[in-house]
């Protein structure tokens, strides 16, 4: 199954839960900031993403949409 | 591909003002999303607690009603009462539910009113900036219990869900977390269920809901997790209180 | 009909649809005659709740869904129903609130005293806000007060307290209850779920000060126009009084019967009775003070109403008290002594 996810990087805190809920270790922190001082949670460039949710899931801050195919 | 996942409806599109990794947040959204599927955001009336999420009406795009602190469940009996057939619920933390509004849920639970309660536990006082709640654990620290909550001066931590379901007024009683995404489905089914019993008439209705507080905990949000499967629940088990129906 | 049961009778007829109260002396036939005929009321809800705090919070949440309600007690209750009463203020929410005052502070005792008038009149629970306060004296007054009250909190949004006492709560007298006129409150006050339209929310928390200032300005701006418009009085034999007492209540019955006494011993005496506490008649008692002297206040307790006479009168004339607190009910001919002793001072 392919998926993938956009995240809302102004509504990221940094809480890093969703790098830790993917099971595929997809997600990391970006170098830049956004406008509250966080580092937004991105896709990392090689992710192989299935859509399974767990990131968004977990999002507390629902800065994530997920698609699947 | 399609969108699978995306913002509940009956969410207003404000940013949570919640610290980053709080159970508020994840805890809003599961409420939200079962309003969804039930298709009741048009007849529901929620009652926010005093506490960090005195502005869930901010949120929650539902009618909602103010409460003086801890008495969310005599707000809700006045609603419910008025208005049988509307889905009233009251959502409190642990100081607004089992300290200072002990009374007020304690009867209302008593009486059996057909509401339903969400009780965010998360063994501290947010708000106000950390201080010891009724379900602050043993050997917690906390701004007024420094040395660690100790039996002898400050009593025990009050099992208040364990409390409820002694009562044969209260139906259905369920302790869920949100430190993963299966316990947090799980919450939802819960949530879910319990205002399905109150939309079938069946009784009072209470969902625990453990909730990580990392900044009054001191922790990064996922070791505020991680302490809620390790430690909380030790204290707090997860799972089915009481279900008149099982 | 006795005075507490008529109060219930009178609610009923009015409208109200939700009660919730606790036992407490010298009120609880009122609490009892909801019991009984509030389940009987289509779509009446009775509730004897856990406590006074209880009751008027349940209050709270029946007014925001719609329904007329009515919440009772006695002295001690009603300071711990303060926090919810000012909470209806800020949401603006309808709501009458019956006081049948006992003596007091503390637990005090169960006869009947008038020592609530601060807390009734000057807010008795935080923040600025300001309860219509109406002073019955009489068994008719109660079932035409108390009817009264809910058109009050239904027209400016806002709690009504009815403050009577333990010998008004108690005695019997005959009643004859008038048609309620039918109950004018908008819909879109009234939050039973959004339906298709916007959701919305009823709340006393504003967190932005400009904002919080803003809406205490637009309550205060309200309570001026009750001001101007809500003052009850009634005067008794003023017209050539150069004694003017100023009693409400039972207190005012009481004056009547001292009046009639001294007036046979030819004393010029009259009576101010206010009928609306807050807004307190200020104007008529300043008024009289441009042809009378003397005013003579009379309270069942140690000084409370004074105040408010002295605040009218704003140093014209003379004020003098005489006051019996505790529960103690003084007599017609004991009030006509002191009539006489100011009189003869003068």
């Amino acid at each position: 199954m392919k998926g993938t996810i956009t995240i809302n990087s102004e509504l990221c805190k940094e809480c890093l839960l969703c790098t830790i809920s993917c099971k595929k270790e997809n997600l990391q922190p970006a170098d830049e900031l956004n406008s509250k001082g966080f580092h937004p949670i991105v896709l990392k460039a090689d992710a192989d993403c299935n859509g399974c949710a767990l990131c968004a899931t977990i999002c507390p801050d629902i800065a994530i949409e997920v698609y699947r195919e | 591909m399609k969108k699978v996942f995306s913002r509940p409806k009956s969410l207003k599109t404000t940013a949570f003002h919640y610290c980053g990794g709080c159970g508020h947040s994840i805890a809003h959204r599961l409420i939200a999303e079962a309003i969804d599927e039930l298709d009741i955001q048009g007849r529901i009336i929620g009652v926010p607690p005093a506490g960090c999420a005195v502005i869930a009406y901010n949120y929650f795009d539902i009618d909602m009603l103010e409460s003086p602190h801890g008495r969310g469940c005599a707000v809700a009996t006045g609603v419910k009462r008025v208005l049988p057939d509307r889905i009233v619920f009251s959502y409190q933390g642990d100081g607004d539910l089992a300290a200072i509004g002990t009374a007020e849920t304690f009867h209302a639970a008593n009486r059996g009113e057909n509401i339903t309660v969400i009780f965010i536990n998360n063994a501290v006082y947010g708000m106000t900036g950390g201080q010891m709640a009724p379900t602050t654990l043993l050997g917690q620290t906390s701004t007024t219990t420094p040395p660690g909550r100790s039996a002898l001066l400050d009593g025990h931590p009050i099992h208040f869900s364990e409390i409820l379901g002694q009562l044969p007024g209260t139906m259905y009683i369920e302790r869920c977390a949100v430190n993963t995404p299966a316990n947090i489905l799980k919450a939802k089914k819960a949530v879910k269920k319990a205002f399905q019993y109150q939309m079938d008439n069946v009784g009072f209705s209470l969902i625990e809901i453990l909730s990580q507080c990392p900044t009054n905990w001191k922790m990064s949000p996922i070791d505020a997790c991680r302490w809620v499967n390790e430690v909380m629940t030790k204290e707090y088990p997860l799972g089915i209180i009481k279900d008149c129906k099982r | 009909m006795q005075g507490n049961r008529v109060i219930g009778e009178a609610a009923i007829r009015a409208g109200c649809r939700f009660y919730a109260g606790y036992p407490i002396t010298p009120q609880n036939e009122l609490t009892e005659y909801m019991a009984d005929n509030m389940r009987r009321a289509k779509g009446g809800t009775f509730i004897q709740a856990e406590s006074e705090i209880a009751a008027v919070n349940m209050v709270l949440g029946a007014s925001a869904a719609g329904a007329r309600a009515m919440t009772s007690s006695s002295s001690p209750g009603i300071s711990l129903k303060q926090e919810g009463i000012s909470s209806l203020a800020a949401d603006e929410l309808p709501a009458v609130i019956v006081n049948i005052m006992r003596g007091g502070p503390g637990l005090g005792n169960i006869l009947p005293s008038q020592g609530d008038y601060f807390q009734a009149t000057r807010g008795g629970g935080h923040g600025d806000y300001r309860t219509i306060v109406l002073a019955p004296a009489s068994v008719q007054e109660l079932a035409d007060l108390t009817m009264d009250a809910f058109d009050l909190a239904d027209r400016y949004r806002n709690p009504v307290l009815i403050l009577a006492d333990g010998m008004m709560g108690q005695m019997s007298e005959p009643v004859l209850f008038s048609e309620p006129a039918p109950r004018q409150y908008p819909e879109c006050y009234v939050l039973n779920g959004k339906g298709k339209g916007k959701s919305k929310f009823i709340r006393a928390l504003i967190l932005d000060a400009i904002r919080m200032e803003e809406h205490n300005w637009k309550l205060y701006r309200k309570y001026q126009v009750i001001a101007q418009k809500e003052v009850r009085f009634e005067t008794f034999w003023t017209d050539d009084a150069e004694i003017l007492i100023v009693a409400y209540g039972t207190a005012a019955r009481i004056a009547k019967g001292a009046i009639k006494r001294s007036r046979e011993l030819g004393i010029p005496v009259g009576l101010i009775r206010p009928i609306t506490l807050w807004p307190f008649p200020m104007d008529v008692i300043r008024a009289f003070a441009e042809r009378v002297e003397n005013f003579l206040v009379f309270e069942m307790n140690t000084g409370q109403m004074i105040e408010d006479v002295q605040l009218a009168l704003a140093g014209v004339g003379k004020v003098h008290f005489y006051g019996r607190p505790g529960g103690v009910i003084p007599t017609p001919a004991e009030l006509a002594k002191v009539i006489a002793y100011h009189a003869r001072k003068k």
